[in-house]
């Protein structure tokens, strides 16, 4: 295993060199990111499986489809901000119209770019691609997890995304931590609120969390891995449990994480909810710290929203 | 206007210093693209280009459309020694709040005409910008500068066939033909061969020059604007230019040098 603090991207590189060598019919793509997108070194290894298609996303999307309509598992790599930025009729109608076996996975995702700027940070592949029927989308919070995520949706038949970072993360769960795709993980159990985060917003999360239990206010944190299929019998019981939800994403307000809750908690159990995310704006050049501060995604942020959602109930 | 040739390749070297300065200082960046278009950007600020840096927005200008969004450290410094900005905000290179960043944000800094940063984007720009201007009689003339990965993108080509067919003769659209692009060669991960000939199949005219010579850059943009038909001027760089260990490198594509490289490659941009 590697060091402490490392990406869900790398996580990703590694687990996708390990199943290569049982899974024969996997096939890796990239549009001239592959090492940005860590499938280098499978690139190395099985050259003959590895297509590079240059910088041209939309037909990198559309050749997956047909690989994966021929039978095989096609993989395709790079920023969440090409795909699926500008490949969303790819998606939509190669891969989701013909329910083929297509796993986007996407790096760079959120603002921890950083010095990049706007167009490198995707803050709404979520929303974009929980809109397509048959994709599954999932966004894991650490190198670990990122590891058994790789390994899961290679598990199954299907559409669909896999949601990295960039930005080395301290890892937060462990190796065995149940991992199963639907099924939110809670990491925390607190009576005054829940917080449900993904991505790197977990480690946000339960930083929040402790700095709460001085104030006495005891949250529950609830990592949400999976943003569709949501685990709606998990949210809607801490709903009940807790009556006050704060999500948390690295993603626009508008279409995400919160969005999901949202609409899944109004139909069957509404309570006041606070929502950890950017605000409608486009990202901008900085270090990771000024830019999830700025973007209030840091952990004072997330303590507010909880103390503001509790006074709502 | 400076019309001097030894005076403009002082100032290209002056940029190239600039850029290796401002990567380092920000601790990421694209040092080979923006080393080798730096000649391009002095021969459009400093000579060819109708402009005025205390009026961005006068409506007679020359447009420069950056496609290629990551080599703008070279754009930026050629636009503070133009007399855009102060010299010394280059050194906010991709600092929170900066004007200057990462990649060019057209609301952040409205004098670079078009934000870019995604590839194969902006000559669709470029064409839009060029036949609002002949809508409006404006006689100023639209440049673009595109890269090899931009001619990766499907984009690119769609840009290519309408200005083709709509004789869009105020356009100019200069190629950064480094032969490199992120992972490699461009040989390697997507080659363009034969690109001239693939520009005249679409009814395009194409000059060929070696674009770190200013003089041959100059030239073909005064003969381009004569052109009665869309031009590409393919422009075979030098990546990494005037640095002996990032020339023809893609592995300098996208990284910031390290303290002792930066003071190595400044020594040699400095003798
Ligand atoms: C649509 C899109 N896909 C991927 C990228 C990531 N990327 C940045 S630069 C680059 C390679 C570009 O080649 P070129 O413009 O020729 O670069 P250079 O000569 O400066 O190395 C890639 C793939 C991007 N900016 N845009
Ligand atoms: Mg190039």
């Amino acid at each position: 295993m590697k060091e402490k603090n490392t990406s869900t991207r790398e996580g990703f590189g590694e687990a996708i060199f390990e199943i290569a060598k049982k899974k024969k019919d996997l096939i890796v793509l990239t549009a001239d990111l592959r090492e940005s997108t860590k499938v280098d070194k499978f690139a190395k290894k099985y050259p003959s499986r590895f297509i590079e298609c240059g910088v041209a996303e939309q037909n990198m999307i559309g050749l997956a489809a047909g690989l994966a309509l021929a039978g095989k598992t096609a993989v395709t790599t790079s920023f969440g901000v090409f795909t699926p930025g500008r490949t969303l009729d790819q998606i939509k109608i190669n891969v989701c119209y013909n329910d083929v076996d297509v796993k986007i996975v996407a790096t760079h995702c959120g603002i921890n770019v950083g010095k990049d700027g706007a167009t490198h940070q995707a803050l709404t592949d979520i929303a974009v691609m929980r809109t397509m029927p048959n994709m599954t989308v999932i966004s894991p919070c650490d190198f670990i997890e990122a590891k058994k995520a790789t390994k899961a949706i290679l598990g199954m038949k299907g559409p669909c995304y896999l949601r990295l970072g960039r930005a080395k993360m301290r890892i937060v769960t462990k190796e065995k931590d149940r991992f199963e795709i639907g099924k939110a993980n809670v990491l925390m159990k607190g009576k005054d609120a829940t917080i449900i985060a993904t991505g790197y917003m977990v480690e946000k999360a339960l930083k929040a969390a402790f700095l709460l239990k001085k104030d006495k206010i005891h949250a529950s944190v609830i990592n949400c891995h999976t943003i569709k299929p949501l685990d709606k019998k998990t949210i809607i019981e801490y709903a009940k449990k807790t009556k006050a939800i704060v999500t948390a994403e690295e993603h626009e307000v508008n279409g995400g994480l919160g969005g999901a809750i949202a609409e899944l908690l109004s139909n069957n159990f509404p309570v006041p909810i606070e929502f950890i995310a950017v605000k409608d704006k486009f990202g901008q050049s900085g270090t990771i710290d000024e830019l999830y501060k700025h973007y209030e995604l840091d952990e004072n942020s997330i303590t507010k929203a909880v103390k503001n959602c509790i006074k709502r109930k | 206007m400076v019309k001097d040739i030894k005076k403009l390749e002082k100032i290209a070297q002056q940029l190239r210093i600039e850029i290796i300065k401002m990567i380092t200082n920000a601790g990421s960046g694209h040092p080979a693209g923006s080393l080798g278009i730096a000649d391009v950007m002095t021969a459009l600020y400093f000579n060819v280009m109708k402009h005025d840096p205390k009026k961005p927005k006068w409506n007679k200008r020359d447009r420069l459309i950056l496609s290629n969004g990551h080599v703008c450290p070279a754009r930026y410094a050629a636009m503070a020694y133009a007399g855009y900005f102060p010299k010394k905000e280059l050194m906010n290179l991709r600092k929170f709040g900066s004007k200057l960043q990462g990649h060019p944000s057209y609301t952040d800094f409205p004098a670079i005409e078009s934000s870019s940063g995604p590839l194969g984007l902006n000559l669709s720009i470029a064409i839009g910008q060029a036949l609002a201007l002949k809508m409006d009689k404006n006689p100023a003339t639209v440049y673009c500068v595109t890269s090899d990965g931009d001619h990766n993108e499907g984009n690119t080509w769609e840009a290519i066939m309408f200005a083709g067919n709509r004789k869009i003769n105020n356009l100019i659209n200069i190629i950064d033909r480094n032969h490199i692009q992120l992972s490699g060669k461009t040989k390697n991960i997507m080659p363009l061969e034969p690109l001239k000939e693939k520009y005249l199949a679409f009814n395009w005219s194409v000059i060929v020059i070696n674009g770190n010579k200013i003089s041959e850059i100059i030239k073909a943009c005064e003969r381009a604007k004569k052109i009665k038909k869309p031009v590409a001027i393919i422009a075979n760089i030098i990546p990494g230019r005037g640095v002996s260990f990032m020339e023809g490198k893609s592995e300098w594509h996208g990284k910031a040098p390290k303290k002792e490289q930066a003071e190595q490659a400044l020594k040699q941009l400095t003798r």
